[in-house]
């Protein structure tokens, strides 16, 4: 249990993360290489609609997407998941019946976490029981920013246990979060809490998923496997649109957790738009012609 | 004191509204016929006109959805600011081998061009549009409407007047437009950029690149994101490339030899209408 800020977490270079960031990100990757990131990243895709207006309809046509990426193009994998509200969650368990795809709800009052903890976990085992195979929380960002960090530490606990087998995405909303400093410590509060992967954002604050913190989180989760030997997933959420930077990112983690992160069982992307780009740059490697949403399927 | 050197102007690309250099950091050495002025152009590089693309493409929506008034606004004041700029396109004229006579003329006809087009731009869909009789309780009407985004390979032989007129018209009719700028005179080109800078051009409507054909022009014409590609030449190789990567997506292909661009015919409503794309509508009435 983390005490107080000082105690466990460690404090974060903020300039000598970026400078990292930038010398990561300048890796130029190519050719075959580049067409097997393309295909790793789009298997590591959570396929998300977080809107008010999601209909059945809509997640019923993102599920079909989910498992037919690109029917033209033979040997594409699928997407990891799909992510939705709570009340979509039969919805999308129905249409991807068979496909191996995975469900995952956000829960707990998302994207805000206002709402007492009861209601949360109630939320969270009625998700479970229709059927969620993955659950993504929202941390108490101000009880966080309050100093109660044993609160949130609990709270993160006790929705792990309501989780059963459900998988545990933390998310930490790092936009709100301020500084690397505590998002390194919120980091490491959720992992010791339980959290089966930490995720950085809603996509509903910005800035959402900037590299600096996506790679704090990452260190994080180097020194917990360090200390605990137990492997923590991440996902990096919100604002990652483009395949470049998804290979960008898979540079990251390589380089700061191995290849064992290289798996859509550690890692994944939270997206909406990024699944099109990265296909369009897989029929651009194999085609030679630059290519255009008008032949991709609608987001 | 020491005699003043003179600054030079360094010529970079146009795109999305910025004056990148060429990512490959490649460049052209362009000199004068007397071999006096020596200036270093872009190689513009497969990835300078796919970074053209998108951001031409992200300019085509709002640019097409753009009142008719204000887009004709715009090409006005294209041409005023040309007009403010003449000394300076008068100096790269001579400096690219045109006379005196011919420098003004071309300068003239450039700035006309303009607001000969921005005349048209809020008036060639009325006079293209037409009601159409059809025998069921329909209301069938006809509107010419933006293509989207259009490639063009500017002509060769001038460096400003042939440019702009190709430019004026496809952006009259509310197409952006990533064009090639003359391989032989690429001076006025990028001087011409500064001009659309200046005049509320959105970013990415117009998008200039310098470099060679015989590179690029494979990549204009194939890119699956073009919906028109316009060809000024006479090379018969190039011109079957461009129709043959053109069936890739069924691009419309608009091509126009070398030619004198100061004749009357380069300035007709027609050049408008031929990067549209005509949408018949249905209307349903009561019976």
């Amino acid at each position: 249990m983390v005490k107080s800020k000082n105690s466990t977490s460690q404090v974060i270079d903020q300039i000598g993360t970026q400078e990292r960031v930038a010398r990561l990100f300048s890796r130029s990757i190519k050719k075959e290489s580049k067409v097997q990131a393309l295909h790793l990243a789009l298997s590591m895709i959570d396929l998300t609609t977080l809107e008010g207006k999601d209909s059945s309809g809509k997640v019923k046509q993102l599920c079909y997407k989910a498992s037919h990426l690109h029917d033209s193009f033979s040997g594409l994998p699928n997407v990891a998941a799909i992510c939705v509200y709570p009340t979509m969650v039969p919805v999308a368990k129905k249409a991807l019946e068979g496909t191996g795809i995975n469900v995952a709800s956000v829960a707990t009052a998302f994207p805000s976490g206002m709402a007492d903890l009861q209601a949360k976990l109630d939320e969270v085992k009625s998700v479970v029981e229709d059927g969620a195979d993955e659950v993504d929380m929202v941390i108490s960002r101000g009880e966080f920013l309050r100093g109660e960090y044993e609160y949130v530490s609990d709270e993160i606990a006790q929705v792990k246990e309501a989780c059963g087998n459900a998988h545990l995405k933390v998310i930490l909303e790092t936009g709100e979060l301020v500084t690397l400093d505590n998002v390194r410590l919120a980091s490491d509060l959720a992992m010791e809490a339980g959290a089966d992967f930490i995720k950085t954002s809603t996509g509903k604050v910005s800035p959402a998923a900037t590299p600096s913190v996506v790679l704090t989180m990452l260190e994080a989760i180097k020194d917990y496997q360090i200390k605990t030997g137990k492997k923590i997933g991440m996902k990096p959420a919100g604002g990652i649109g483009t395949a470049k930077q998804a290979v960008q990112y898979l540079v990251m983690i390589k380089e700061t957790l191995g290849n064992d992160w290289l798996s859509p069982d550690l890692f994944r992307f939270g997206a909406s738009s990024l699944a099109n780009d990265v296909l369009m740059q897989i029929v651009k490697q194999s085609t030679g012609h630059y290519q255009s949403k008008d032949y991709f399927s609608i987001d | 004191m020491s005699k003043r050197i003179d600054i030079q102007k360094t010529y970079k690309l146009f795109i999305d509204g910025k004056f990148p250099r060429t990512e490959s950091g490649r460049y052209i050495k362009w000199t004068d016929s007397n071999n006096t002025t020596v200036v270093n152009i872009c190689r513009g590089s497969r990835k300078d006109f796919r970074n053209a693309m998108v951001s031409a493409r992200k300019a085509s929506r709002s640019w097409a959805c753009r009142t008719a008034y204000n887009r004709a606004q715009i090409l006005y004041r294209i041409g005023e600011i040309l007009e403010g700029r003449r000394d300076q396109f008068m100096a790269e004229l001579t400096l690219q081998g045109l006379t005196k006579k011919q420098t003004a003329s071309e300068i003239d006809q450039s700035i006309d061009r303009f607001i000969y087009y921005a005349g048209w731009a809020d008036k060639y869909q009325q006079v293209f549009s037409h009601v159409n009789p059809v025998s069921m309780p329909y209301f069938n009407f006809t509107v010419p409407e933006a293509t989207g985004v259009v490639a063009a390979i500017a002509p060769n032989d001038t460096s400003l007047l042939g440019m702009v007129s190709i430019i004026a018209p496809v952006i009259a009719g509310g197409n952006s437009i990533v064009i090639l700028a003359s391989e032989s005179f690429p001076l006025c080109s990028i001087t011409f950029a500064e001009v659309l800078h200046t005049s509320d051009v959105p970013a990415g409507a117009v998008n200039i690149l310098t470099g060679y054909r015989s590179e690029l022009i494979e990549h204009f014409s194939s890119h699956m994101d073009v919906n028109a590609i316009l060809y000024c030449g006479d090379n018969g190789v190039d011109k079957k490339l461009v129709e043959t990567n053109a069936a890739l997506n069924v691009k419309h292909v608009i091509q126009f030899p070398e030619q004198n661009w100061a004749k009357d015919e380069h300035q007709s409503p027609y050049h408008i209408l031929k990067c549209q794309e005509t949408k018949t509508t249905w209307h349903p009435i009561g019976v």
